[in-house]
Order: structure tokens, then sequence, then C-alpha cells
């Protein structure tokens, strides 16, 4: 059975031709698009580690079958810095220490980027570490993960009041 | 994972037409896709439902009523402006449970349908009534603190891990669903089964049947002053529940008009409490009052393992619940989940 889907990766049409339905987001982004940012932590939807946007919308890239994605939108870590300029979200995770080793970063960037559009936590931080409870930390960075979030939170809201004044 | 055939069907009856034994439908797909990961699950064929247009609408009416398609993201359905007002204890129930990217692409029909996070079931090499009929229970004699203290049986003890369902058990949801033999509807108490000797069936679908909503009936939203959901975990967030509870009063002045209250994660279904319910109505808010309806709630409760100590976790959260519930839905729905940091804490 040849499967063919046409998505948006960071921006790029893409037109891909899966043999096989089993094949997940995750594994589609890594194995067949030289997209390695995005990581497996636990393969099953417990870490947050694999998490990218669909539709603007976080999920779980491991639990998303690569085939149901026609027509999809799709940005990973890669996608998210607009040339050297990194995102709001990746400036606060350094300057806040978000992160030990590194492995569930980009999952908690792309997390919190999500959190931040979906408009539930604002800065508090109570709301944000609930909001990511789905990404787990083995270095247990979460004080200065809540605090980037925090911060990114206020950035974004202060430079959307200034697009909108 | 045991290799599958995939389609997308445009419209349920393409979707109907498409089952055939050894089917699996496919929703968010959150817990389907990891059941199949580890083998516990392995369908011939994943008919996809996110092609079909009509399922995604929420429809909130002023006699209370509501109607949700089966295609509803979780977390599109507790964001939902008018039916997180008129039903806050099931916003509260979604948010309690899974995490944002979860929420996100569960669906809520794939909400009612998920299994068992029984670890016996989801482990192929055990010994499993539900997934393999006849083949026994791991569970019994094994590690089994967190099952079922009513409605198990000697085949089963596994429990029902959603938690959107209790507050649905609770306002008396219905199920639609449509087969080749056309629509019908099923009330919420009969739509999950206890175990009895047939486990490996959970729900009240037919073979090839499909959920294509759900409504909550009208005078649902009336409760909307008084209602809270409560979970307890090993947690703070991002964990199953041991114990939860939905409760839901509809006060007329200081008295209680008509009482709801069911129980999460104790039965192989939520456990509606209707002995509970009629002992509040008519009565006055108290301590003693929410006590006895804790105790009528979980009568018959007996362990399964070692999890006697679930029957009371059950009883304080009942009583918690409807205290919660007297006291009024607060402010800002949803609360926090329970923690040690917010200033929602359920103190």
């Amino acid at each position: 059975m040849s499967l063919s889907i046409s998505l948006t990766v960071n921006g790029d049409r893409c037109d891909v031709d899966l043999d096989d339905p089993r094949v997940t987001l995750l594994d589609l982004l890594r194995e067949r698009m030289a997209l390695p940012g995005t990581k497996k932590g636990c393969d099953r939807g417990q870490c947050g580690a694999c998490t990218v946007l669909v539709n603007g919308r976080r999920i779980n890239s491991c639990l998303t079958l690569a085939v149901t994605l026609n027509g999809a939108e799709v940005t990973t870590i890669e996608g998210l810095a607009a040339g050297e300029d990194l995102h709001p979200v990746q400036t606060a995770f350094i300057e806040h220490d978000g992160f030990q080793c590194g492995y569930c970063t980009p999952g908690q960037i792309m997390s919190a980027v999500g959190l931040i559009a979906e408009g539930q936590a604002g800065d508090d931080a109570e709301r944000i570490r609930e909001g990511m409870s789905g990404n787990l930390c083995r270095c247990s960075a979460y004080h200065g993960i809540t605090e980037a979030v925090q911060d990114a939170a206020r950035r974004m809201a202060s430079a959307d009041e200034r697009k909108s004044a | 994972m045991k290799r599958f055939d995939y389609s997308r069907p445009a419209s349920v009856a393409e979707a109907l037409a498409a089952w055939q034994p050894g089917s699996a439908w496919l929703g968010g797909g959150t817990n389907l896709v990891d059941l199949m990961k580890t083998g516990a699950v392995m369908p011939d064929r994943l008919i996809d439902l996110a092609g079909i247009p009509g399922l995604e609408d929420i429809e909130v009416s002023d006699d209370g009523s509501a109607r949700i398609g089966a295609l509803v993201r979780n977390s599109d359905l507790a964001h939902d402006p008018a039916f997180a007002a008129a039903f806050p204890m099931v916003a509260e129930a979604i948010l309690a449970g899974a995490s944002g990217q979860l929420r996100n692409a569960a669906t809520v029909g794939g909400n009612l349908m998920q299994r068992t996070r029984c670890a016996y079931f989801t482990d192929p090499s055990s010994a499993c009534n539900k997934r393999v009929p006849g083949s026994g229970c791991a569970a019994v004699g094994g590690v089994n603190g967190t099952h079922a203290v009513l409605g198990w049986s000697d085949s089963c003890i596994a429990t029902n891990p959603s938690d959107f369902a209790v507050p649905l058990a609770a306002l008396g949801a219905v199920v639609s669903v449509e087969g080749s033999d056309g629509r019908r509807e099923i009330p919420f108490s009969e739509f999950h089964r206890l175990p009895g000797k047939t486990p490996e069936i959970d729900t009240a679908l037919d073979p090839g049947e499909l959920i294509v909503g759900l409504r909550l009936p009208a005078g649902a939203a009336a409760f909307r002053g008084h209602s809270r959901y409560l979970k307890l975990r090993d947690r703070t967030s991002y964990a199953f529940a041991l114990v939860s509870a939905a409760a839901a009063l509809r006060m007329e002045g200081d008295t209680i008009a008509e009482a709801r209250l069911a129980l999460g994660a104790v039965a192989a279904k939520p456990w509606r409490a209707a002995e509970a319910e009629a002992l509040l109505a008519g009565q006055s808010p108290s301590p003693e009052l929410f006590t006895r309806a804790a105790e009528a709630a979980t009568g018959g409760a007996t362990p399964s393992g070692d999890n006697d100590h679930k029957i009371e976790l059950a009883r304080r959260i009942a009583a918690r619940a409807l205290t919660l519930a007297a006291a009024g839905t607060p402010a800002r729905m949803p609360a926090l989940p329970a923690s040690v940091h917010g200033d929602n804490a359920h103190a």
C-alpha cells in the first residue's frame, strides 16, 4: 500500500510517499526529513520530548501517524527562529537556564510556544507549571523552565501590545 | 506494531461501509496508537474519522442542554466559553486529565472509548481477560493498589480511566451512535459496562457502531452555579486518578433542590451515586449530610486487592467535592488541580 501525503513543514511544502502507514510524524521528521531537532524520548506520549505544532497546536508527534497529516502545517524546533533571530521562548530558555542536558528542550520550547498561544496560563507560574506538565525534564530544570515561560509570555504580550498600538 | 491498512472516509456512511471485523476507528489516536505500539491492540485496519465533516460542533441551548460532535477535541470543548460556563465541572474534568498536547489531539468520542490503564492490560505478556478472553487476570493477586473497589468481578478488576466521563455520568449524558442499522442513543449509565464474565466488552457499542456525538439533556446547565470535579492522584498533574468525584447541586435558597454525584477510577465505569443523590435532595448543606452522602456513594465497596485505602479516599473526595460544590463554582474556571502551590489548592 502506497500512501501519498502533502504537508507543510516549517513553511516548506513537502510531498511524501509513505510505504508504510505505521510511520509516526516523529519518525518522518527525524528519519526521512533530516529534522532531528524533535526528540524521541518515551515514544509513548508520556514525556513530551517529541512535541511539535500541527496547525498551530502542540501535540505529541510520537502518537501522530504521518499518514493522517495530509494538508497539515507542521512547525518543529528548526522552524522557530527567524534566521539568526531566536524566537522569544528560545531566548528566554537561554536567559533563565531552562535546561541542563538539553534533550527535552526542543519539546519544552515547542510546548511553551503552544501554551502561550493557547492563552490560558498568562504569566501565572502555577498555571504554567500545570500547562507544561506534559513535558518531563530528567535534569529537573523546572524552576528555570517556569521562569523562562513566564518571561517569554510577558515579552510576547507586550510585543503584541506594541504591534496593536 | 502490527501492520494495518488505512482509510480516510469522507462521511459517516462511508466510514460505516468501510468497517469490517478487525477494524478500529481512529480519532486523535492518543490511546489507540500507544496500545498498538505495545501490541495490546492489533487492528487490521484503521478507519481515520478526521475527514468526516459535521462532527466538530459544540451547541449549547437555552434549555440547558448541549450537543457535542464526536470529533471535538478535548481542549476545544474545555475552552469553549459557552460550554465551560454552562458545564463547568465537565471543563474542569477534561483539564484535569492528560496533558496539553494530548488534550489537543484527543477527541470527545475517543475519550469515551479509551481503554483501562491497568498495566497488565497494556502488557501483552501478562494474563488479561480483557485483552485475551479466558487468559486469566494477572491483576488479581498482582500489583493492584489502584484497581477497582466497586463493580469488579473475579475476571477483571480494572478501572475506567476517564475524567471526562465522570461529570457526564453525573449529568445524565446520552451517547449518540450510528451503525448499519441506523442511529440510536445510549444513556450514559448503560454506555460503559461492568466486567462480569465478559470484561473484553468495554461498552454497549455493537461491532461496527460509531459514536457521532454526545448530548447533555435539558436542564443539565442548571447545576452550573454549584458544581466541581475533584481528582486525587499520585502527582499534582498529568496522572490518572486514584479516585475522583463530580458533584453538582441545584440550589433553591439554602436548600439542595437536586443533587448529582459520580465517582471516578473506582470501577470499570463512572460510578453514579443515585442513593447519595436521593439522600441529598431537599436537605440543607452540612458536613454531616455530605459525610452520609459519601458513605452512601461508596456503599458496597470492597477491595479487589491492596486497595482498601481507595474506599476511604473515595468517601473523602465525594464529601469534599460536595462541600466545594455547595460553596459555589469558583469565578475562574477551570480552577487549578490540587496543588500545594496554588491559590486554588482545595483546602
